[in-house]
């Protein structure tokens, strides 16, 4: 038996394809890449080493640290209101709509398959201010506010994006959480009831530790989405006003297609990869800690 | 909270309690339901109604646009935005560029990632942890790492002005996730299975394509749809390899085509965004239980 499934012949032919194209194409330009960013210049200008130069140029420029800072705050914020907002919706549809949450669950999450341009798009026009004004500022007045131009800020741009990634997440989120509830089994729930705990202390003491370990999973998954963020900033306000919204995705883009500088546009793609691995680790580490504690 | 208000009391006191005591009983549960009721339709809201209008709006004039106020309904139905999309916005070419590179980006991250999987789970062999090890790493990786090379790479070989560079970068993404979810769910077979067609003298090869696959019928489809989305709805690498308007694919057209309109043509941007909604709205009314599970599935595996 184990000689038939270890036959040679049958393994090469299933995974070479595979691992040839995974190695050609990833892992040799995610190494030309690694060098490329001790490198100035581009494919028809030609190369010239500067060793360490473009490292020391990232932390010295404004511009790359400003979106530094857009990404991680985007991050931040973006994560920490999709998995409460997730969280509560998978909470309302476990406990509060039960067997009837099908519908509400599928409604809720159907904005998660719309293409983000979409989405910006239909989040610019919301928010739209003048002679087409949008429902947003219609309701503001309303209520006797005056309208805002949200896109004509950073601060306004920021909130419109992050907005726009709770509507289209959070029943993504909540459907990740609610799989992750329903795996409680209903007698230690039950058995809490019994002792006397409902309400608030019943979910901080029992439902949240017992669920930890997919709202640690889902935490690092949206962390590693969100720090790459790309095409909401970029089709809600194409990173502006001026460069105030563009994260570091966005200025790796432009750094190395629009100003064709190649080897800087890698130095900042490998630091945004080193932010991706500090992010997972920082999470692991200090779940981990909790657990053990 | 509304959670513990409405959670039906089963201890001894109901038990306990006469017939009065229920009628009334009830008549609170409907009570305390109402705050939940209202917390529903305001969520409904939340999320239907901006899709919604976005599809009312593709039926408005330009002037319905400017002097009616934006929570009135269209005055006809005019698919006359829609024509103007389709064919002065480019919105038909960018959907054939969507179908064309998604379809075989797809089929191929499918044909090898299927086998790739088998070979990493249902063979046995020294060095196939390391192997699977390798390629989970690259889920880690941020696409932005390769793009640079393999834009240089095409340029060299000479397949810019194609979907080329489209479709093989598509493919090479999704191939990790792809192939460590195969390899999970070949897992969950149990051994027994493929052991017993070699007893019947299946060879590996030939257990593969008899027993492997169509075994993993279901998680085939709902591995697709997982890719089909990521790149169907994929802007950084549609923008990095469309060296020419005719290549957009329906996001970059999408995004050119605010650009076009902006604040001018409401109509026809309207009517390009909606079609989005609607096809995908069809799409998901037919699958989207597995949708929901596999996008839950290939986000916690990976």
């Amino acid at each position: 038996m184990k000689r038939v499934f270890g036959d040679r012949k049958t393994i090469i032919i299933l995974l070479a394809p595979t691992l040839i194209i995974y190695v050609l194409l990833k892992i040799v330009p995610v190494m030309w890449s690694l060098g490329l960013s001790f490198f100035e210049g581009n494919t028809l200008s030609g190369f010239s080493f500067v060793g360490f130069a473009n490292f020391g140029k990232f932390f010295t420029d404004p511009i790359a640290i400003q979106s530094l800072w857009v990404s991680i705050i985007f991050a931040i914020l973006a994560t920490g209101g999709q998995i409460i907002l997730g969280y509560l919706l998978a909470l309302l549809y476990v406990f509060v709509l039960r067997k009837g949450s099908a519908f509400v669950r599928t409604a809720v999450f159907f904005p998660m398959v719309l293409p983000t341009v979409a989405v910006a798009l239909l989040f610019r026009n919301l928010v739209s201010v003048g002679q087409n004004q949008g429902p947003i500022n219609d309701i503001i007045n309303f209520f006797g506010g005056k309208s805002v131009e949200f896109l004509a800020s950073n601060v306004g741009t920021m909130t419109v994006a992050l907005l726009m990634t709770y509507w289209s997440s959070m029943g993504f989120y909540a459907v990740l959480l609610y799989t992750g509830l329903l795996d409680i089994p209903e007698e230690v729930i039950e058995s809490a009831r019994l002792d006397g705990a409902n309400g608030v202390k019943l979910i901080r003491h029992i439902i949240v530790p017992l669920s930890l370990p997919i709202l640690i999973s889902s935490i690092i998954f949206s962390f590693n989405s969100t720090l790459k963020v790309f095409d909401s900033l970029l089709a809600l306000n194409n990173g502006g006003p001026g460069t105030s919204t563009t994260p570091l995705t966005l200025y790796m883009y432009q750094t190395a297609f629009n100003y064709s500088d190649y080897g800087y546009a890698s130095t900042i793609a490998l630091m945004l990869t080193i932010l991706c691995l500090l992010f997972t680790l920082a999470i692991f580490r200090s779940s981990s800690r909790k657990a053990e504690s | 909270m509304t959670t513990s208000k409405t959670i039906p009391e089963t201890g001894f006191a109901a038990r306990r309690a006469t017939a009065s005591a229920v009628r009334s009983r009830r008549a609170g549960r409907i009570l305390r339901r109402i705050p939940v009721w209202i917390l529903i339709a305001v969520l409904l809201i939340v999320v239907l109604y901006p899709q919604f209008w976005m599809v009312m709006g593709s039926f408005k004039t330009q002037t319905e646009f400017l002097s009616n106020p934006t929570w009135s309904l269209p005055q006809y139905w005019d698919f006359n935005n829609y024509i103007q999309a389709l064919t002065t916005g480019n919105v038909a070419v960018n959907y054939r560029n969507s179908i064309l590179v998604t379809v075989p980006s797809v089929m191929l991250i499918l044909i090898l990632g299927v086998a790739a999987g088998y070979a990493l789970e249902v063979m046995v062999w020294r060095g196939r942890n390391p192997v699977l090890l390798l390629i989970l790493g690259g889920i880690m990786v941020p696409g932005q790492m390769i793009l640079v090379p393999l834009f240089t790479f095409y340029f060299k070989i000479g397949i810019t002005d194609s979907l080329w560079p489209m479709i093989i970068t598509y493919t090479v993404d999704g191939l990790p996730l792809t192939t460590f979810l195969m390899a999970a769910y070949f897992r969950s077979v149990p051994r027994e299975v493929f052991e017993a067609a070699t007893m019947d003298g299946s060879g590996p090869l030939r257990s593969f394509f008899n027993i492997g696959i169509p075994l993993m019928r279901n998680a085939i489809l709902t591995v697709a749809l997982v890719e089909f989305f990521s790149i169907w709805n994929d802007l950084l690498v549609a923008l990095t390899f469309t060296t020419d308007p005719s290549l957009a694919t329906i996001q970059v057209g999408l995004l050119s085509l605010n650009d076009q309109y902006g604040s001018t043509q409401y109509g026809p941007l309207f009517a390009a965004v909606s079609i989005n909604i609607v096809a995908l709205l069809i799409v998901f009314i037919f699958l989207n239980k597995r949708i929901m599970s596999g996008l839950a599935a290939g986000s916690l595996k990976g």
